[in-house]
């Protein structure tokens, strides 16, 4: 299949090698994988501060920038949620018809990384080798806009020589919600403290999910308690084998 | 705090909430309770996503005839010999009882727990005219004894441990034994108060958790029974309503007793629910006023993304499964409305220009918990989204708008982006510490407050992508 990757800004930044995982994945399935240099942004900082005529002029630009797409993956469930969910309706409120009809026409070719190898691809197997304690932190968007479900765990339970370890209260927000973070620091510290713990608790080495912009919140939480437990995106998981570990 | 205005900014507000210890716990212990026997009480009807389909759609239906519903409920009202009184807003609504009770030479009434009478500050006003209003709620009179203001919906008492209680029932009820802590031996004090008000006091006043139109039936639901101990026993029963709560027909009630209960405290069936048509010769009180109040709320209805808002029954499960309203408790949205529905209520109510109320739609991670517990499928988040955009166009010109102003502008190209992520990356020398971002400057200053940052690495995606196309080979890590 030829797949149009949208790598998402905070991941080209600040991230990278979570998209060469994903391209080192997505390859190593057979599939012919595509890089558009024009892309940037979804707008979800932009529309979820408030800002909606900013978040809609890039919504516009990442209609431009795949439209003739065949599918569109990426390693970000609230980006995708953001131009599944939210970018109709902020173009709805503006009164741009037009451009609600037209990311509506391209939401139906947008995936997360983990839905599309489990409900698309059909892949839950995809021969990666990590042989660490992982605990598995399922993000707010990808469970309840995109409902994911089981699709990560599915994946991560086949990876060779993982420990999965269960997550207790998993279902709780981290605390990040982007700007939240920075404008709410009292609230978002004091939800990112359990959730740390709650990691801590498990033991793991590592805890994964399919976001940066939560781990980057609760990595940057558990650096600052010295704890020694880090994050791993979950493409870096999948694609790594015994002969190229990515994480 | 009292009534709808917040008097600080929410991220104020809760910084001090959020450190108090005793709160936090007592607040995780009785929400995770409750949200957990919410889950166990809805998981028991299979059809609980098509009820709350309908029960959305049964409110919208309502508030599409919204002025023709409540013409109807006026006229069955007034056919079954009530009165009604229309208030714009809380001033009126607060003197339109203050007169009934003056009428009837009250000096003092009983009080079914009433979040609608909260908002519009009832028994403030009432005591200005020497009026002493009585709350027969046991948590809403714990909250009125110790001077305090309620922190939840449901459970306004929910920051109060028992030892509290039990000193503020020992100095306050004028027992002549000393109380112990027992629950029982508490809640036997609070009933022997309240009987002898019940039973001597000649005006209630309630709120009403929905009217029926076509037969002028007003509804309270309740766990405790002292509300319907306040709406027979006295000869004047005034009720208060926020115009939103009326309903059709009989029929439209009844899916909203399966989703009430269910969704507030996680019972089949709540013990107590009363209705009441107008009065009744010689049964219950003889003399009944409906005050249908709006205080903002046909602007909410106006608002076709807002308007949802109006679908609310109070049922207070949004709270229970936030976690923002967990760490800082109710009062740090200070206002009656605290929580998910309170972060877009209050600001709605008070229009988007309350330089206080309107942080309360940025008081949330957009984690969405809420839209998926509350069972009028009221879209929260998107509420929220909504709202802080009507919020910025209050604001004019800020740090933040520029910034974000800025930022679009570097991402309207990706070769202009990459651009300022070389740029970023460049300057970013002076701030990092052992490969660490440990404090970062002004606007961002939050983040590092308790979080570290990893710095730009020297190579970005689309960098190592045209490197990658040009050497025409396969990604090394
Ligand atoms: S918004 Fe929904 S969940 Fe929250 S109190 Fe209202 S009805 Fe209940």
């Amino acid at each position: 299949m030829k797949i149009d990757l949208f790598i998402t800004c905070l991941n080209d930044a600040l991230f990278p090698k979570t998209g060469q995982a994903t391209v080192s994945l997505l390859e190593r399935l057979g599939h012919e994988v595509r890089f558009n240099a024009a892309q940037t942004c979804c707008g979800q900082m932009h529309l979820n501060t408030g800002y909606r005529a900013d978040a809609l002029s890039l919504v516009r630009k990442f209609v431009n920038d795949f439209r003739d797409a065949e599918v569109i993956v990426l390693p970000s469930g609230s980006c995708a949620a953001m131009l599944r969910e939210l970018a109709p309706d902020a173009a709805h409120w503006e009164g741009d018809e037009a451009l609600r009809s037209e990311v509506l026409e391209l939401s139906g070719r947008i995936y997360e990384l983990s839905e599309f190898l489990v409900k698309k691809l059909g892949v839950e197997d995809v021969g990666a080798a990590y042989p660490h304690r992982v605990t598995y932190h399922p993000t707010c968007h990808a469970m309840r806009s995109l409902h994911v479900g089981d699709a990560p765990l599915r994946l991560l339970r086949n990876v060779r020589g993982l420990t999965l370890l269960p997550l207790p209260h998993a279902d709780e927000c981290c605390g990040f919600g982007g700007t939240f973070s920075v404008k709410n620091p009292d609230v978002s510290t004091a939800m990112l403290a359990d959730k740390a713990r709650h990691i801590l608790e498990t033991g793991a080495e590592a805890c994964t999910a399919g976001d940066n912009s939560c781990l980057m919140h609760i990595g940057g939480g558990l650096h600052r308690l010295r704890s020694g437990a880090r994050t791993v995106h979950l493409a870096e998981i999948l694609a790594s084998t015994p002969g190229q570990v990515w994480a | 705090m009292s009534g709808l205005h917040p008097a600080r900014p929410f991220p104020e507000a809760a910084k001090s909430e959020v450190n108090n210890p005793q709160l936090r716990a007592n607040l995780r212990k009785v929400t995770n309770t409750i949200r957990e026997k919410r889950l166990r009480a809805v998981g028991e009807l299979p059809h609980w996503e098509e009820l709350r389909v309908l029960g959305a759609a049964t409110k919208d239906a309502s508030l599409a005839h919204l002025s023709d519903r409540l013409l109807e409920l006026e006229a069955s009202v007034k056919a079954r010999g009530g009165h009604v009184h229309w208030a714009r807003d809380a001033a009126e609504a607060r003197e339109l009882v203050a007169q009934i009770a003056q009428g009837h030479g009250v000096t003092e009434l009983i009080k079914v727990k009433s979040i609608t009478s909260d908002e519009i500050e009832l028994n403030r006003a009432l005591d200005a005219h020497g009026i002493h209003a009585i709350e027969t709620d046991l948590a809403e009179l714990i909250v009125q004894l110790s001077h305090d203001t309620p922190s939840h919906i449901l459970v306004p008492a929910i920051h109060r441990n028992r030892a509290e209680i039990q000193a503020l029932f020992n100095r306050e009820l004028g027992d002549p034994e000393h109380l112990s802590d027992d629950p029982a031996v508490l809640a036997g004090a609070a009933r022997r108060y309240l009987r002898q008000k019940f039973l001597t006091t000649k005006m209630a006043v309630s709120g009403a958790n929905f009217a029926i139109a076509d037969t002028g039936t007003v509804c309270v639901v309740e766990s405790e029974g002292n509300g319907r101990m306040c709406v027979t026993l006295p000869e004047v029963l005034v009720s208060i309503m926020g115009i939103e709560k009326v309903l059709g027909t009989w029929e439209d009630i009844s899916v909203f007793m399966e989703l009430l209960p269910r969704s507030s405290t996680a019972e089949r069936m709540n013990p107590y629910t009363s209705f009441w048509s107008g009065v009744t010769p010689g049964d219950g009180p003889q003399e009944f006023h409906l005050i249908l109040l709006d205080n903002g709320r046909t602007d909410v209805l106006a608002d076709e993304v807002g308007r949802q808002t109006l679908r609310c029954i109070r049922c207070s499960a949004c709270l229970n499964v936030c976690p923002v309203y967990e760490r800082a408790g109710g009062h740090a949205y200070g206002s009656v409305y605290p929580g998910p529905i309170g972060a877009i209520l209050t600001p709605q109510l008070l229009h988007m220009d309350d330089k206080n109320a309107n942080t309360l739609p940025g008081a949330s991670s957009l984690c969405g918990a809420c839209f998926d517990a509350c069972p009028v499928r009221i879209n929260i988040p998107q509420v929220l989204i909504y709202l802080r955009g009507e919020a910025n166009g209050h604001k004019g010109t800020t740090l933040e708008s520029v910034a974000m102003g800025a930022a679009r502008y570097a991402m309207s190209e990706g070769w202009r982006f990459e651009g300022a992520v070389k740029l970023a990356r460049a300057g970013q020398g002076p701030l990092v510490h052992g490969g660490q971002i440990t404090a970062l400057p002004g606007l961002l200053g939050g983040w590092t407050q308790s979080r570290d940052l990893a710095p730009f690495p020297p190579q970005s995606f689309r960098e190592w992508w045209r490197e990658r196309e040009a050497e025409g080979a396969g990604g090394e890590p």
